[in-house]
């Protein structure tokens, strides 16, 4: 006798699951990661690889004998930490550097909290910000390791935009003199090639490739993106019209320190950002806002990680509390 | 920019892979099967008996209160018997089974291909042969027609709205009369505008169907106020909610009607029955069915007579295919799973779609990862995630604070979600507990 399936509508699925996704996420960093290996090569391909394998072997290892529940390694989110993690290290980060941040990322920022799904801050950036109050100089250790790729390409600069810029202000030069000492601090210098920083921000262009791939096959909304870097431009920009001299302008401050990398890949994470896009909005004018406190007033020249953890704990409660538009306007009586 | 509703929605492929066949009459079978539950509200008393002779068109079963329809024999012969007879969902229901003999039709229907244009009846007349004709919405659920163009003492509507948008994918039977009949549905439009009493009448249509518009504007300069509207091709588009939100711009309040809004919306396949009804005098019998499915041999649509076995409709396609795994009764998104082959079609089956295990069978659940993808595709602007996690927990108040009440089961959130959770399968429950709270409690 024939058999038929009996069950509730809908009937159709639409192809989308986690792996693809996490797959795209992949994808999307691609162009930057292919830029990062042109110019730091051999290093750069190491930190991914040790990322990349320490997050799924550690993941492995916890769900296999230390939860004894299902693997889901399957489903690439260990995977996309790992190689995000590698993007927001120093080029010249030695492997155990790397190793150490993945077990941090996986095993304490993740699986603690129950897994895929269940962690209030993002794994990566948990995993980087330990390493960065552990090991501060090797974290802003901006020295280019040699590429076989690029022999001969004269890598003049190591330092990141933004700690020249803070390191000249504090020495008492204006903002345009620092920039004449610095040749490299060009728009176009930055918007392609931009030597001094982690693996993952080389090349702006690269990031705005993986941001457009990410819309299109609709992975993530413009919502986190478009307002952490409109806050930023509105922040640093009415700051810059008061004062050119000690301020930089809006331009500089997007493309430089990261911003693009943690409002494109680490901001939008999924699990730890709001579920509607009002809730959206909030948040990435928060990290907007936190990042540029940070980097005006506090003591580093970068805030956009911290600045992100910040908004991932605020998460829950704009879950809880800012709802999404409503179809029904009003409601009817009796 | 082209019309469309403002809040979610998703965008399955369409498989109208039946839409270039041209509509074919279904044999008359043996043996019909006509229930008295073809509509919302108190099943049809039947008034003739075991051994009467029936004719095409003749009423059989009166309705039983004021929630109910009119019921007609679609076939000629004698009643075999009135029985408990299993529906597609193995529920037992009063059927009236008629041997069919020859295909003698009631004198005063008019079988005719003449198109009737002018409109005699008043609005009254209009209303009384609606109702007597047996007419249900066509649209998928089945209310009484002149129930919903009477609207209640103090409310008026503005606009007549016509939904021809037909956004479940495969479904192609409203695409096809649209495209062969469309002055009779302009004239059943301008009939029903009349019963009403409105003078604004928008027609939707999605943009995946460019000849059925077409068909429909050659006919503009005779029926100026029925406006044809090209819509932006999204699911759930023919919601009610959301058609009227695409065409007026106006939001039915969370528990109310669309007359709420000012607006009464009516099925293309509705208005083809009306102007057949009231112009040709033929009660509703037949109706028009999308016979499809990616793994049967044929996909073809038919006019089938009421109470058509489901069986002897998939036969006529090249029979139930070896992949089959699904059976539904309606579209992929909404429609019903067929647990019953042997049930027969009613007024409203507007499709017969085969499914294969590869189209069909869930996925693996995975962990939900918050993606927030639900949020963004609920057309009510609801948050299904925390629906889902409500309902699990049976939270009944918090449920009801969260509007789970206003979800209108498009299965959007389901259809979409990343982690395959069975999100409107639980949502379903806790919606229906919290409706009976609600109706459980004392009106304001």
């Amino acid at each position: 006798m024939r058999k038929l399936l009996v069950s509730p509508a809908p009937h159709i699925h639409s192809p989308e699951n986690t792996r693809r996704i996490m797959i795209d996420v992949l994808i999307a960093l691609a162009p930057s990661l292919l830029v990062s290996i042109y110019f730091f090569g051999f290093s750069a391909i190491q930190l991914v690889l040790v990322g990349a394998v320490t997050c799924v072997g550690v993941e492995y290892l916890i769900q296999k004998y230390l939860l004894k529940t299902e693997v889901t390694i399957q489903d690439m989110s260990a995977a996309v930490t790992g190689v995000l993690l590698a993007l927001n290290l120093p080029p010249s980060s030695p492997w155990w550097l790397m190793l150490l941040g993945s077990i941090v990322a996986i095993g304490v920022a993740k699986m603690t909290f129950g897994g895929l799904g269940q962690n209030i801050f993002n794994p990566a950036l948990v995993g980087r910000v330990f390493l960065l109050i552990s090991f501060p100089v090797l974290m802003t250790d901006w020295n280019i390791p040699d590429s076989w790729f690029r022999a001969g390409v004269d890598a003049s600069t190591g330092a990141t935009p933004l700690a020249l810029i803070k390191e000249g202000l504090a020495q008492g030069h204006t903002v345009d003199q620092i920039m004449a000492l610095y040749p490299d601090l060009s728009y176009f210098q930055m918007l392609f090639i931009k030597v001094g920083g982690s693996v993952g921000e080389v090349s702006a262009l690269a990031l705005l490739l993986g941001l457009v791939y990410l819309l299109v096959r609709r992975v993530i909304r413009p919502h986190i993106p478009v307002t952490i870097l409109l806050t930023i431009a509105v922040f640093s920009g009415i700051f810059w019209l008061i004062d050119p001299t000690q301020y930089t302008d809006p331009l500089f401050n997007i493309l430089t320190g990261g911003v693009l990398l943690g409002s494109i890949f680490m901001a939008t994470d999924y699990v730890t950002s709001p579920m509607t896009a009002r809730g959206m909005v909030i948040y990435g004018v928060g990290i907007g806002l936190i990042t540029m406190l940070i980097r005006m007033f506090g003591s580093y020249p970068e805030g956009i990680s911290f600045a992100i953890l910040i908004m991932n704990s605020v998460v829950p409660l704009i879950n809880k509390y800012i709802k999404p538009a409503r179809f029904a306007k009003e409601v009817k009586n009796g | 920019m082209k019309k469309t509703f403002a809040l979610g929605g998703v965008h399955p492929h369409d498989h109208k892979i039946s839409a270039g066949s041209a509509i074919e009459t279904f044999p008359v079978l043996d043996r019909v099967y006509i229930s008295m539950s073809q509509h919302l509200g108190a099943p049809a008393e039947p008034i003739v008996a075991k051994g009467d002779r029936v004719k095409v068109g003749q009423l059989i079963a009166k309705p039983s209160g004021f929630m109910s329809a009119c019921i007609h024999s679609s076939v000629s012969g004698t009643v075999a018997s009135i029985e408990p007879y299993a529906d597609l969902a193995g529920n037992l229901v009063k059927t009236i089974i008629i041997d069919v003999d020859g295909d003698e039709w009631e004198e005063g229907i008019d079988r005719t291909d003449t198109v009737v244009r002018e409109i005699t009846a008043t609005k009254e007349e209009i209303l009384k042969r609606i109702a007597d004709s047996g007419i249900v919405g066509l649209g998928g659920a089945s209310f009484p027609t002149h129930i919903k163009l009477t609207p209640p003492p103090g409310k008026k509507a503005d606009y007549l709205l016509i939904n021809g948008a037909e956004c479940e994918p495969y479904l192609t039977s409203d695409h096809r009369i649209m495209l062969e009949m469309p002055e009779q549905i302009l004239i059943g439009a301008r009939l029903m505008m009349k019963a009403l009493g409105v003078t604004r009448c928008l027609f939707g249509v999605e943009e995946n169907k460019p000849d059925a518009i077409a068909a429909l504007r050659q006919f503009k300069a005779s029926y100026p106020e029925i406006e044809v509207v090209s819509l932006k091709k999204k699911y759930p588009q023919g919601g009610e909610k959301q058609l009227i939100d695409a065409l007026i711009g106006r939001r039915v309040p969370a528990m109310g009607l669309p007359i709420d809004a000012g607006a009464v919306v009516q099925n293309c396949g509705t208005a083809l029955a009306v102007y057949e009804a009231v112009q040709k005098n033929k009660p509703l019998f037949e109706g028009v069915v999308t016979v499809t499915g990616d793994c049967t041999e044929q996909q073809r649509n038919f006019r089938l007579r009421v109470g058509t076995p489901l069986d002897k409709m998939l036969d006529a396609v090249g029979g139930l295919p070896d992949k089959a795994m699904k059976l539904i009764s309606g579209g992929p998104m909404m429609g019903k799973a067929v647990a019953n082959i042997k049930a027969a079609s009613v007024k409203s089956t507007s499709a017969l779609l085969v499914l294969t295990e590869e189209q069909t069978l869930r996925k693996l659940q995975t962990q939900c990862i918050r993606c927030g993808k639900c949020v963004q595709v609920c057309p009510m602007g609801l948050e299904p995630y925390l629906l889902n996690k409500l309902a699990k927990a049976s939270r009944m108040e918090d449920l009801e604070r969260e509007r789970v009440q206003d979800c209108i089961e498009c299965g959007c959130c389901l259809y979409t979600c990343p982690a395959q959770l069975p999100l409107l399968d639980n949502i379903r429950v806790g919606k229906a507990q919290v409706i009976k709270i609600l109706r459980s409690r004392p009106k304001k």
